[in-house]
């Protein structure tokens, strides 16, 4: 069944107040470092102070003899595991890599890099004891930058590293992991029958995911080997496959539970603390509970990759696009698995374009492992290409929203990466971009306005859903995607449509793995899509079942009754006249005609719907300090249907503010031993209150068709135009292109001094 | 190490606690008081997670020492609603769907309570500066400035705005 008419509907599309929201604003819910067990210990894990150094020896003697420590684990108390991909976060990964992610085995490849860790009786002594353990390095030469990385005679992270998509295999190791490419056309062709042609280069910074709350989990192992973890996670199923792997337990004996998640972004799609707490857990035979400082979670976890764009455009005279090509140079961080496959399919996804070409390279470096960051790869590879879109708008004096309509992508178009779009609703985001009343808005001096698109895929995924009937008519919603930002609303008020009741009448909780089936985790933008449609179709069956307990009450056909607002109605009055039966009703009577109404929905959810979007924004730029101050924002999306608009407008603003901080601020210092020098709020500047305008979330609605509701995921294409909209905007106030993010003041003012070399002089 | 006894009032009510000299106020809160309402988003001050309002000012308690905190004032936010009943604050951030995660609402709201405390009437640029201290990166702060707007439309005895629709 669908419910696409959006007229029919009375609970969706309206926006009633989160069923967690109470416990959020008093202070009561529980987040990863909120609960204690009785016996507890406090675990600590020491980092390397080095950026590539061969782990001689680690002498714990010390740290053990400090009393209230209860003990300590290296890589040496996790199992060692074959190299093998893993697919149960968002992105490549490989269980080996990811076990040395969390415990050093060898080689510490990063500044922060985990080499051992300590339970004690308090966080003190387990502090005290972790500056005690004694690591015996050699420091190796090491490498930051991803294009010196690339070198030949660069510093080599792994010497089992070849590089994948090359032929013959190379001879030698490199830090390049792989090099990928698509095509569409004959670029070489398109490029030939351009009559205008630009080329550019543009560089992005790795960026720290930046959730507020930093990793933390209490776990228990008992005698017997069952496991309990509570930790703040993107999925607690995710925790638990990883888990199991890395540490060689029955999944059936780990039993995770999803605390509230302070924010994650794609930056709590892996484990960190998990597997090293339950290993000291399992030596101390105690709970032990670690909760990271803000300075750890910068050293050693995320970030999202940055790199090297390089974009070709290739026109006709008249705006059409002919040929394109990009290449994207990604830093994966200390192992491979940057996400430059979604970074190179996302760069020119809005337009049809006959003749392209894309190669890609996943780098490693002497960084943190990279981890998911909303819309992974995309904000990349778009900086490039919609910053590129704009120059060449300018050199052929079309306006560059024409420029986008002149080449959108539309129903039936093949993208470069392969599929052909159906159902997609790009031109409708630049249709309202253009009736919008921003584009009227008069800029004054050192104004200037930009605007870009941006896609990303979305997924569905695995997901499964329970719905049950209490016995007073009201019902509980169940199941396993941790809530980031308002989902058990989104779901209650599916399950609400369906049941035809008050959603105040419905609950959604989230459980753990023992208490629902099998959730992939909360990314991708799939939990109001595919959990969304479990959910639907568990309430589908419960309404299924009430009319059958109908049936049996008024001994007549299944087939004869009715379900609409809530009640069973008999189908026509062939069926007989009956009172209508309310589900309170039914639920009353359910003992007494089979039992318990309920149902549970495993699914495979398929047919996501591509997300587009485009931006508007309006910047001023001080000439004096070279900082950009964003005056107005309005960032028009395809969402498909907003299920709670609220929350899909949050979604909205929270992306845009994420890229207008991955624009202006946002950039790791390192120092000339590849230490971090900015591992912490205030000199790694994420936007506060009073750099942000209002931002004006405008939804245009092109049903999913292959979503119940027509849902689209919404959560990650707001973090893909901002940055060449920002840029774009830039250019338009000063007349200077800013190729090289974050486009900070002290770039501006270099690039203001250019323009104005008698200032420069007199100072 | 003998610890150092305190004698304070927390959201109204006389405390007494012990606790270590090194020890912060958000430490004590959290690890000896169990009131988890209050968050370490960094504890160096940066994040206002932690926010309470000290003597009627707002305070990180990750930059405060929990001896600090004796014969004062504290207020946390556990302590702001009045047993079942919402601050406007609360009730504004819950209706205007001010939060996303959650995790910096507490100290959000701590301190846009102090904000109204002081001055019922804000402009939205006084809003966003008064709030500069209180990250949140889920929300690009959009709908955290509108509900506290409307809260302190309410609290001046307007109605207020309407966000069901």
């Amino acid at each position: 069944m669908t419910y696409l008419d959006k007229a029919s509907l009375k609970v969706v599309g309206t926006r009633p107040i989160r069923p967690d929201g109470v416990d959020k604003v008093i202070g009561r819910a529980a987040f990863g470092a909120d609960m204690v067990l009785p016996g507890m210990l406090w675990g600590k894990v020491a980092r390397s102070p080095h950026a590539h150094a061969r782990i001689k020896s680690i002498n714990i003697d010390k740290a053990l003899a400090v009393p209230g420590v209860k003990a300590i684990v290296t890589s040496a108390d996790l199992p060692a595991i074959p190299s093998e991909e893993a697919f149960v976060g968002e992105g490549p990964m490989n269980f080996r890599d990811l076990s040395s992610n969390c415990m050093a085995r060898g080689k510490v490849l990063y500044d922060g890099h985990a080499v051992a860790a300590v339970a004690a009786t308090s966080p003190a002594i387990a502090e005290e004891a972790a500056a005690l353990i004694e690591v015996e390095y050699e420091v190796l030469p090491h490498v930051i930058d991803v294009e010196d990385a690339m070198k030949p005679d660069a510093p080599v992270l792994h010497d089992d590293l070849f590089t994948q998509g090359i032929d013959p295999k190379p001879a030698k190791a490199s830090n390049i992991a792989k090099r990928i490419t698509f095509t569409k056309g004959d670029f070489a062709q398109g490029w030939k029958e351009a009559e205008v042609t630009i080329e550019r280069r543009y560089t992005t910074q790795p960026v720290h995911q930046a959730y507020i709350e930093p990793h933390a989990c209490l776990v228990s192992v008992g005698a017997d080997g069952q496991c309990t973890i509570f930790s703040s996670s993107q999925g607690q199923f995710m925790v638990r496959a990883y888990c199991a792997k890395l540490l060689g337990i029955d999944i059936a004996n780990i039993r995770a539970t999803p605390a509230e998640i302070g924010g994650g972004f794609g930056g709590k799609t892996l484990v960190y603390l998990e597997p090293v707490a339950l290993a000291l857990s399992k030596k101390a035979g105690k709970p032990v509970k670690i909760v990271m400082s803000r300075e750890e979670v910068f050293r050693g976890t995320g970030p999202a990759a940055g790199g090297v764009i390089e974009v070709k455009y290739g026109a006709k005279k008249d705006g059409r696009l002919v040929a394109a090509e990009l290449v994207v140079k990604l830093q994966a961080g200390a192992f491979p698995g940057s996400p430059v496959g979604p970074a190179c399919m996302c760069g020119f996804a809005m337009y049809d374009i006959p003749h392209v070409n894309i190669v890609g390279y996943d780098v490693v470096s002497n960084r943190p492992k990279v981890a998911a960051y909303r819309a992974p790869g995309a904000p990349n590879s778009t900086f490039g290409t919609e910053s590129c879109l704009d120059e060449l708008a300018i050199e052929l004096k079309i306006d560059p929203l024409k420029l986008r309509e002149i080449n959108a992508a539309k129903e039936g178009t093949k993208a470069a990466h392969g599929p052909t779009w159906a159902n997609i609703g790009y031109t409708q985001t630049l249709d309202a971009a253009k009736a919008h009343p921003h584009m009227k808005i008069a800029l004054g001096p050192n104004q200037g306005r930009g605007i870009a698109s941006g896609f990303w895929f979305n997924i569905g995924g695995e997901s499964a859903a329970s719905v049950y009937v209490n016995e007073d008519g009201t019902a509980t919603v169940v199941e396993g995607n941790p809530d980031v930002g308002g989902s058990r609303a989104s779901m209650a008020m599916m399950a609400a449509e369906v049941l035809g009741i008050a959603y105040e009448r419905v609950r959604a909780v989230v459980a753990d793995t023992s208490s629902t089936g099998y959730c992939f985790l909360t990314g991708g933008s799939r939990v109001t899509f595919a959990t969304g449609m479990a959910v639907t179709q568990a309430a589908e069956k419960v309404v299924v079942e009430l009319k059958k307990r109908a049936a049996m009450i008024w001994d007549i056909s299944p087939d004869a009754v009715d379900w609409k607002d809530g009640k069973a109605y008999p189908a026509g009055p062939n069926a007989g006249s009956f009172e209508p039966l309310s589900l309170g009703e039914i639920a009353l009577k359910a003992g007494r005609t089979g039992g318990p109404i309920s149902a549970e929905v495993s699914i495979n959810a398929q047919g996501a719907g591509a997300g587009f979007a485009t931006h508007i924004c309006d910047v001023e730029i001080d000439r004096e300090t070279g900082h950009v101050k964003v005056l107005r924002y309005t960032a028009v999306q395809d969402v498909g249907r907003a299920i709670h608009p609220s929350y899909v407008e949050g979604q909205i603003q929270g992306g845009v503010t994420q890229g207008i901080g991955w624009a202006l601020n946002e950039e790791y210092v390192y120092d000339k031993h590849g230490r971090l020098d900015n591992a912490g709020f205030l000199d790694y500047r994420i936007p506060v209150a009073s750099d942000m305008p209002m931002i004006e979330a405008v939804m245009v609605e092109v049903p999913n068709p292959r979503h119940p509701f027509g849902a689209r995921g919404v959560g990650e294409v707001p973090i893909v135009p901002p940055m060449a909209a920002v840029a774009n905007a830039i250019a338009d106030a000063i007349g200077t292109r800013m190729r090289d993010l974050p486009m900070s003041p002290p770039k501006l003012r270099a690039a203001l001094d250019l323009q104005d070399p008698p200032r420069l002089a007199a100072e | 190490m003998s610890k150092h006894h305190v004698t304070t009032n927390i959201n109204g009510e006389p405390v007494e606690f012990l606790c270590e000299a090194q020890q912060t106020m958000l430490d004590v809160l959290r690890d000896e008081l169990h009131l988890t309402g209050s968050k370490e988003g960094c504890g160096s001050g940066d994040c206002g997670a932690c926010s309470v309002i000290l003597d009627g000012k707002v305070v990180c308690s990750c930059l405060m020492l929990g001896v600090e905190a004796e014969g004062r004032k504290v207020i946390t936010i556990e302590g702001i609603a009045q047993g079942d009943k919402l601050h406007p604050v609360q009730q504004k951030f819950l209706e205007h769907a001010a939060l996303q995660c959650g995790f910096c609402t507490p100290g959000l709201i701590v301190a846009a309570k102090a904000l109204l405390d002081e001055n019922l009437n804000p402009t939205e640029e006084e809003t966003r500066y008064w709030l500069a201290g209180n990250l949140c990166r889920c929300t690009g702060y959009d709908k955290v400035i509108r509900a506290v707007l409307d809260a302190a439309a309410v609290m001046r005895g307007e109605p207020g705005a309407s966000v069901s629709t």
